[in-house]
């Protein structure tokens, strides 16, 4: 399982990349590993004003549909619209050419509340045992 | 993994959308060992199983299966399930996993004294091989050539080592196999079997895509102990001249029909989920039994069941999805018409 050093995890397996006060969302290689084969994402209009933990976009499987939520306050001005084409980027590739949207950050204090590498590695190993349980 | 029916089941191997498309276009191996058998003998066996199911037992011929439906006193069912005749007076049962206890109770509860009740599920292993090649892979890993056999037609196999029953019959849509052999053989077959790199595992998922795409019920999503199986088969697998426990429920719903289950076909790959809410032209007219992308399709499909004065083919009706309304049509089964299961 992948976990770049240079981002910032959501407890909701949400990604996030900080470039000067845009950040970059996707989710996780565990998440998408977790959802198996993506077949279709509802994306955000770009515009639209959000909360950090707001369900802004759609993740659906073959199994079943995930919500994605805002990992932190801002004006969604950007998505991935390729991905409506080809879900399956989110697979193949979910730390870059999978990438769900981008958030113009209204807060930056809600960084703080995210984890860092490490420590969302630490939470999916936890959340893997209690599966295997 | 996940739980199904007391068994840990693979929901997927390699990953569920080319697990499915290895099936449709060559070799899928499915481990079917949760499902149960029951054996059922003696000289009253016959009329004791056409009384518990709603398919015709007694012109089955040995070698020959039938699907059809175990009802309550209320015409609710208890189980769908294969029946094949294996001897003059010997019956096999195949039923599902989560229902199988409930069943070996009812059928228990329900025979004469010239039948003999046997559960074998505890040593008989289950797998299907399905896919428009399988029965060239078979041979292959078999050794030897595989005798003609009709659709829904079974016959003991000696091969690998072990004797084999191989039944002509699946849950694809696809041609297929499925083969029943002694537990203790099952890691060794499965093992022979996957040493021919045409033949891949597949899991759970792609068994439920495939399945969906037929247009072929799931026991606990189109049919349980909450209705008949009229909405679900519309007379299908229920024999005219009745004299199942059951009947008079199904012959009021037969004669009387208030839903149907149909089949949706949506635009987009937004898939349906079971219970979401089914709309014509903005009121509630029922709810979706199972819904899913159709890897074949590339589009969302769903079973669902709704009034029977608006389940006419052609009809769109309205989907409730995650709070947001998708329009789907009614069409006819299967979604995919391009299986080879009857050759």
């Amino acid at each position: 399982m992948a976990v770049p050093n240079d981002l910032y995890y959501a407890k909701t397996h949400e990604w996030l990349k900080i470039d000067e006060n845009i950040a970059t969302v996707g989710i996780t290689d565990f998440a998408q590993n977790q959802l198996s084969d993506i077949t279709f994402v509802e994306l955000p209009d770009v515009g639209r004003e959000v909360e950090a933990g707001d369900e802004v976009a759609v993740v659906e499987s073959v199994k079943a549909a995930s919500d994605i939520y805002a990992p932190v306050a801002g004006t969604i001005v950007e998505v991935n619209a390729g991905l409506e084409d080809s879900p399956d980027m989110i697979n193949a590739s979910p730390y870059d050419a999978g990438w769900l949207f981008k958030i113009e950050v209204r807060k930056e204090e809600d960084v703080d509340n995210l984890m860092s590498a490490e420590e969302y590695a630490e939470s999916c190993d936890e959340e893997a045992d209690v599966e295997e349980d | 993994m996940a739980e199904f029916g007391g068994w840990d089941m693979p929901i997927q191997y390699e990953g569920i959308l080319a697990e499915h498309e290895h099936t449709r276009t060559k070799t899928g191996l499915f481990d079917i060992c949760h499902m149960g058998e029951f054996e059922l003998t003696g000289p009253s066996a016959v009329a004791d199983l056409e009384r518990l199911l709603t398919m015709k037992v007694s012109t089955l011929a040995i070698g020959q299966c039938r699907y059809g439906f175990m009802l309550n006193e209320q015409g609710g069912v208890i189980d769908d399930l294969t029946c094949y005749r294996l001897g003059e007076e010997r019956y096999m049962l195949v039923v599902n996993a989560a229902t199988l206890d409930g069943d070996s109770a009812w059928i228990s509860r329900h025979l004469s004294s010239g039948t003999t009740f046997t559960d074998l599920s505890d040593g008989i292993a289950k797998l299907d091989v399905q896919g428009p090649t399988a029965r060239a892979e078979l041979e292959k890993v078999f050794g030897k050539k595989l005798q003609d056999l009709g659709y829904f037609k079974a016959e003991p196999f000696q091969c690998l080592g072990t004797e084999m029953f191989v039944s002509r019959t699946g849950y694809t849509g696809d041609w297929g196999y499925e083969l029943y052999f002694p537990a203790s053989e099952a890691v060794r077959i499965w093992r022979a079997l996957l040493a021919n790199e045409n033949i891949k595992p597949v899991g759970l998922g792609a068994r439920d895509t495939l399945r969906l795409e037929m247009g072929y019920s799931l026991y606990g999503h189109e049919l349980s102990t909450d209705r008949t199986p009229v909405a679900t088969s519309r007379g299908g697998f229920i024999r005219k001249e009745g004299g199942f426990i059951g009947e008079a429920a199904v012959r009021h719903d037969l004669e009387n029909p208030q839903e149907f289950l149909v089949a949706l076909e949506f635009d987009s790959k937004r898939a349906a989920r079971s219970h979401d809410k089914v709309f014509f032209q903005g009121v509630e007219t029922g709810m979706v039994t199972s819904g899913s992308v159709s890897p074949s399709l590339g589009k969302a499909v769903a079973l669902a069941f709704v009034k029977a004065g608006h389940a006419v083919v052609g009809t769109v009706l309205d989907v409730e999805i995650r709070g947001k309304m998708f329009s789907a049509k009614i069409v006819e089964l299967p979604f995919y018409k391009k299986g080879t299961a009857r050759g």
